[in-house]
């Protein structure tokens, strides 16, 4: 007989065959959003040359760069099968509340200010947090409710004012325009915090452990992963980061009234879907997040470029999370049968 | 000889059901225990509370001769007391290298993950149990028995002292328990303590040194195994004798109803034929993995077969509709009861009904009236153990949620009953009354596939014995020509041509 042998040659491909496929997949997500980024800026540019100028694309870079810091974070929480919908009420608290202080301040050093701006997201993220682990309380409904709490805070400290760009020191202002090699400075900024986040969750046992929980909660207990003390992490670092978000907006923008970034948080979850993060948890890359929220914001640049009425352009990137998603469930229908047939090929090798 | 772990006196309630009271355990190095007992004599129970999941009301925990309370299973596990659970508890997400160390990754510079470290330990552990799977492959797709495999892994990556194996068996084929027995021997050799909980009491006499049983959440007794027989244990456990275990009824065969032909899913299974009469049970055997399951699943319609028909009274059946399978009278209960047999959190009631909505709801409307009455009809026909129907299904034993699912199907009076491993994991008494009921079911005219993995158990019930090996229908056996030795070896492959 030669079944034994049968199965011996087989066993060489079949080790690294499920390997390969699941990481040519998880590639092929990121892979998939550089591609539709092409397709998207490639026609635009084709039709609008200005399009790919120098400065335009730092707008643009400058304009994703706030989205792609609320991924980031928001990336963090949706692994653990949770979700932070108050980001943009925490961006627009932190922004005020850093314009209002730099601006009652001049002498202060900007990086106080900054400072502030991210201290205040990260005690927004310790209230949602904490309601989330130690509550047990849905994160959906949590996040829901302090998305109009923060904001109404908001309201109530700005009193209907604003504060614009002649109020704030120069040196904040100057930070949201300056560059370093040609690339702004709050790209940078962006970039790190990707990166930290990247490594963090690819390399760091805490941060493994965000998606088991999001994987299987159940399991995570059992295999005494601290689940509470690790999603009110996720938390705080969500809140952390929105806050840090809101200091660019002000060092961006300049003006800063209680609406600064309404709404963001749609724009925000939208970018981390796309991005191939799962939204029950469990999967998905900050660095996909990131391309996401690029991808989301080139296509509005480009629907602008392209004169498209912006009653369209909603509509237009709605469908494209519609797609995301299509092609997130192929992928993944796709990975289990090719699963399947690895396993079968070894077949009933019982001994 | 001090004992490593031990619980003095225990007592645990859930509300107003006493799960355990006043329960004695010692586990010896290098030794292995058997914790006996019908399902819902607490055997559970007691295994969460070594693995710090529950707190006991009274009594301790003793480690090393030192009363300990675990706050949680980060606890137990420090203390060096592995679980390895009957359901396994992966992350689909993540690689089985990740499963097996989760928390415990080897690190490299900066406190980084040294996942190349992680792999080749894996494969390590991989290589003490004598198995192939690879490191790097998500676990999300392996079948159970290499899922529990992945959990086997985990305890030995622990080096762990105390390692407690609920139900480890159920899932392997029997070329992989010998393995897994020889891994556990190795272990007890390096001074390991194993409580081992298994229904297959002879596994329980080739492994074990001492035994515990358990009954109605109350100790009865402890002791040695060496002169004692199966059959005092089982009374033990049962306080009562046992009628016979498999009580197949001989009956004449009536109509086809079920005509299975050149069934083909690509990788999975090819070629697959059958027919199963009114009357008869037909038992599939075979190794774990050889697409027993997966011709099951194909036949109720939950995956779609790449060639062959199926027929039902004669009828072609639409492929890849659960909805025209049930039409057609044919019920399916699943191998993993709690994953696709049930919905754990809804009540009892709920589950039980859930096959026969259209039957009782009125103009669309489902009444909870209807839903309690066919409830409770088929809780009594199938002496189910509850204190209220409308408790969630998850608070119930084993043997119990698996009448759940035969009480939901049966409701339906199914012309077909599909079921798979249908007393997996459960205990003697529930089983004997599983497989009268199997029986009773055969005698109605009903036609019956049975898959399993227990050869005494499909020698016992079935009139044929189809033989599967890696996807191909290998042996048909009549219940004349059936053996231990036939069947075994077609399974592996071995068929006389």
């Amino acid at each position: 007989m030669t079944a034994q042998v049968d199965v011996a040659a087989a066993e060489v491909p079949r080790r690294t065959a499920a390997r390969r496929l699941a990481t040519r997949i998880g590639r092929v997500r990121e892979l998939g959003i550089v591609v539709a980024l092409a397709l998207v800026v490639v026609p635009t540019a084709i039709a609008n040359p200005r399009f790919v100028q120098p400065q335009s694309i730092q707008d643009l870079l400058l304009n994703a760069s706030i989205v792609a810091l609320l991924a980031v974070g928001q990336t963090m929480v949706v692994v653990t099968r949770n979700v932070d919908l108050s980001v943009g009420s925490v961006l627009g608290l932190s922004a005020f509340l850093t314009a209002q202080l730099v601006a009652d301040h001049p002498g202060l050093p900007i990086i106080a200010g900054i400072a502030f701006g991210v201290l205040v997201g990260a005690v927004c993220g310790v209230l949602n947090g904490a309601a989330v682990a130690v509550g047990n309380v849905p994160s959906l409904v949590v996040t829901l409710g302090t998305l109009y709490v923060f904001r109404g805070v908001d309201f109530a400290l700005a009193h209907g004012r604003q504060i614009n760009a002649a109020n704030l020191p120069d040196a904040l202002l100057e930070l949201g325009s300056a560059k370093v090699v040609g690339i702004p400075v709050l790209v940078i900024v962006t970039l790190m915090v990707v990166l930290l986040a990247a490594t963090h969750l690819r390399s760091y046992r805490s941060g493994r452990e965000l998606y088991a929980i999001g994987s299987n909660p159940d399991a995570a207990v059992l295999a005494g992963i601290p689940v509470g003390r690790r999603v009110f992490g996720a938390f705080v670092l969500s809140g952390l980061i929105a806050g840090l978000a809101g200091s660019m907006w002000v060092a961006r923008y300049g003006t800063v009234d209680a609406a600064a970034g309404t709404g963001l948080e749609l724009q925000v979850v939208a970018a981390v879907v796309v991005g191939g993060v799962a939204i029950f948890g469990g999967s998905g890359t900050v660095v996909g997040a990131a391309l996401g929220a690029l991808l989301l914001g080139t296509i509005t640049s480009c629907l602008v470029v392209l004169r498209i009425p912006a009653f369209w352009q909603q509509a237009i990137s709605g469908a494209l999370l519609l797609v995301a998603i299509t092609v997130d469930r192929l992928l993944a229908l796709r990975l289990s049968r090719a699963l399947r047939r690895i396993n079968a090929e070894r077949g009933g090798d019982g001994g | 000889m001090r004992a490593v772990v031990s619980l003095t006196e225990v007592s645990k309630s859930f509300g107003a059901v006493r799960a355990l009271s006043g329960v004695t355990l010692e586990l010896f190095p290098g030794e292995a225990h058997a914790l006996l007992g019908e399902n819902g004599a607490g055997k559970s129970t007691l295994i969460k509370t070594l693995a710090g999941v529950h707190r006991p009301d009274a009594g301790q925990v003793v480690v090393d001769g030192v009363p300990r309370r675990f706050a949680g299973p980060a606890d137990a596990l420090a203390a060096g007391i592995a679980i390895i659970y009957q359901e396994p508890t992966l992350f689909g997400d993540l690689t089985v290298a990740e499963n097996v160390f989760m928390r415990r990754q080897p690190l490299g510079a900066g406190r980084r993950i040294d996942v190349r470290a992680m792999h080749r330990r894996t494969e390590e552990l991989f290589d003490r149990l004598g198995v192939r799977l690879d490191p790097a492959r998500p676990a999300s797709g392996l079948s159970i028995a290499d899922q529990q495999l992945v959990e086997i892994a985990k305890a030995l990556s622990f080096d762990a002292r105390v390692i407690v194996m609920d139900e480890p068996t159920a899932a392997l084929s029997a070329p992989e328990v010998r393995r897994l027995f020889g891994v556990v021997e190795a272990l007890l050799a390096q001074d390991t303590a194993v409580l081992f909980v298994s229904h297959r009491l002879d596994e329980v006499f080739a492994l074990c040194h001492g035994a515990t049983v358990l009954r109605d959440g109350a100790y009865v007794w402890s002791g040695a195994l060496d002169g004692e027989t199966p059959d005092a244990l089982v009374r033990r456990m049962v306080g009562r004798e046992l009628s016979q275990l498999y009580p197949k009824q001989d009956t004449a065969p009536g109509d086809v109803l079920l005509d299975v032909r050149r069934l083909t899913r690509e990788g999975v299974f090819t070629d697959v034929s059958f027919e199963v009469c009114a009357g008869e049970i037909v038992a599939l055997a075979g190794l774990v993995g050889a697409g027993r399951s997966e011709v099951a699943r194909a036949i109720f319609g939950i995956d779609r077969p790449d060639a062959g028909r199926v027929f039902v009274r004669g009828l072609p059946l639409r492929p890849g509709s659960p909805t025209a399978a049930m039409a057609a009278g044919i019920g399916f209960v699943p191998e993993d009861r709690r994953q696709q047999g049930l919905v754990m959190d809804a009540s009892i009631e709920r589950n039980i009904a859930l096959a026969s909505l259209a039957r009782i709801s009125r103009a669309g409307l489902l009444g909870r009236r209807g839903e309690r009455s066919l409830a409770r009809d088929w809780a009594v026909k199938l002496q189910l153990k509850f204190a209220r129907l409308s408790d969630p299904v998850s608070v119930l034993s084993g043997g119990n949620q698996q009448k759940v699912v035969l009480a939901k199907w049966l409701s339906r009076r199914p012309a077909v009953l599909i079921v798979d491993e249908p007393t997996r994991g459960i205990d003697v008494a529930t089983k004997a009354e599983v497989h009268r009921l199997l029986s009773e079911l055969a005698a109605d005219g009903v036609a019956v596939l049975m898959i399993s993995s227990e050869l005494p158990e499909v020698l016992g019930m079935a009139d044929r014995v189809l033989v599967m090996h890696e996807g191909r229908l290998v042996e048909q056996l009549s219940r004349a020509e059936a053996t231990e030795e036939r069947v075994a070896l077609a399974a592996a492959g071995q068929v006389a041509s």
